[in-house]
């Protein structure tokens, strides 16, 4: 690894070293950028652990939060074949499962509107159920089987990304606090104060999450992006039981519903270790990390409805965090509309490790005033500027 | 098989079917060390497992007795226990 001595200036300074921060400091120093990466804690110590690592079709309807997936899974897997480490990115397919037959009315509809957008979904029925998830509850309706979900270790998977952006010359400073973002006379982006030095720079990308609004608050700005807090417990490691990420109809729903009040949705799925994680919890209740057993115990619930089996399981941890949630469930990469040289890429809500490599292509992409793989204009944070002035 | 106990009050009780010296009050895990036996599992993945945390908080080390889980580090060891692996099963890395 090239050590380099730490930059006083750089074409872009990148605030968060998440996954999507990470992503975009690889892709920005391929594009020839010279890129600081600046995080207030440890690379990876915000969202990016509090999750699954999930890399997801199955929960998208077509449009343009589906193509940045689709994108992203290809670059997922050339990030794979390049990179030196091992960031276990798994193909093990996701499941899909209805329990009623509205339910499976309604997947069956889903289905068809995601094989017509270009992704390969299967359905299948109980007696296939049985041998393609063994464990699954007898009372299945339907399932539908999507081949090209998958998943990654999202820490790895983030470190594994910062060293070959630090390989190829992005330097990262951790424990360095954004203290306030510096304007010049017109107003654009000057440089990023931090607790651990100034960065003199005329491009900020805001890669912080479900800080995000805060960080653009620095800069006199505001984006519509809250913390949604999101719960998964693990059991204790126990022999496969659960082959393919399971989930019941309703997270569908519940990934799209704007309620403020808990909303659960069984999500199970085993992993290497031999633990078994069970989610989802969606609550707005700003950065309370309080944990809810109430919520805990439900969502024990809805996981052993789904599959008995993990009832002789113990729970051993639950481990939580926030979401960084847009205001109308679609990211938000691209340039602030009032502040010249800040450009956002938060707002993937519980996606982001999913859509990081592809946001970070994105970004990338604007920062060098090229086309980008995928349509920019859906994510552009201009979609909220009328309700924000 | 219970083998008598040693004047010390040791005993002997089996992990996959070998025997191994226990004695009064030592726990699961620590009798497997003493006989240097470090790995109790392997994960799914297909790595070994053994005592990690050794205070019952990681549940890394546990092991199968009577059709059960537990965690090694803090299950008393008896005479005569049965205790066996708890390997990953057929899930193999795809």
């Amino acid at each position: 690894m090239n050590v380099s001595a730490p930059r006083e200036s750089a074409d872009v300074v990148v605030i968060g070293a998440g996954i999507i921060g990470a992503c975009c400091a690889l892709e920005l120093a391929r594009a020839g950028r010279s890129v600081v990466v600046v995080d207030r804690g440890a690379i990876a110590s915000g969202t990016t652990r509090s999750g699954e690592g999930n890399l997801l079709v199955s929960d998208k309807l077509p449009g343009p939060e589906l193509d940045l997936a689709v994108a992203s899974n290809v670059m997922w897997q050339q990030l794979a074949d390049e990179l030196a480490t091992d960031f276990e990115l798994e193909h093990k397919g996701g499941l899909v499962v209805a329990r009623s037959e509205a339910d499976a009315v309604a997947l069956r509809a889903l289905g068809l509107q995601q094989q017509a957008a270009g992704i390969r979904c299967e359905p299948l029925q109980p007696d296939q159920l049985r041998s393609f998830e063994p464990e699954l509850t007898a009372d299945a309706v339907l399932g539908m089987s999507y081949p090209d979900d998958a998943q990654v270790q999202p820490m790895r998977a983030c470190a594994a990304i910062l060293r070959a952006a630090a390989e190829r010359g992005v330097d990262i400073r951790l424990h360095a606090a954004v203290q306030d973002l510096r304007r010049d006379t017109t107003g654009a982006i000057s440089g990023v104060v931090t607790s651990n030095g100034t960065i003199a720079t005329a491009c900020a990308v805001n890669a912080t999450g479900p800080w995000a609004n805060e960080l653009a608050a620095l800069a006199g700005s505001s984006i519509p992006v809250a913390p949604r807090r999101g719960f998964v417990l693990v059991t204790e490691p126990a022999a496969a039981l659960i082959r393919h990420k399971v989930y019941s109809t309703s997270y569908v729903d519940d990934v799209g519903s704007d309620e403020a009040g808990a909303r659960l949705s069984p999500v199970v799925e085993g992993t290497r270790a031999g633990t078994i994680l069970i989610g989802s919890s969606r609550e707005r209740i700003g950065f309370d990390r309080t944990v809810d057993m109430a919520i805990v115990r439900r969502m024990a619930a809805e996981a052993m409805a789904l599959f008995p089996a993990l009832g002789r399981l113990n729970i051993i941890r639950v481990y939580g965090g926030f979401r960084p949630a847009s205001a109308d469930h679609l990211p938000l990469i691209g340039w602030d509309t009032r502040v010249e040289g800040l450009l956002h890429a938060t707002g993937h809500e519980g996606a982001g490790i999913g859509l990081a490599p592809a946001t970070g292509q994105l970004v990338a992409a604007l920062v060098a005033g090229v086309s980008p793989v995928v349509d920019p204009a859906p994510f552009a944070p201009a979609r909220f500027a009328t309700v924000a002035a | 098989m219970t083998e008598p106990s040693g004047a010390d009050g040791s005993f002997t009780f089996t992990f996959d079917g070998v025997p191994v010296r226990g004695v009064p009050g030592q726990a699961i895990g620590a009798a497997l060390l003493v006989a240097g036996i470090r790995s109790v599992r392997r994960t799914p993945g297909g790595s070994e497992r053994g005592m990690f945390c050794g205070m019952g908080v990681c549940f890394d080390c546990i092991v199968l007795v009577d059709r059960s889980t537990v965690r090694s580090c803090v299950t008393s060891a008896s005479p005569g226990l049965v205790v066996s692996r708890l390997d990953g099963g057929a899930h193999a890395d795809r």
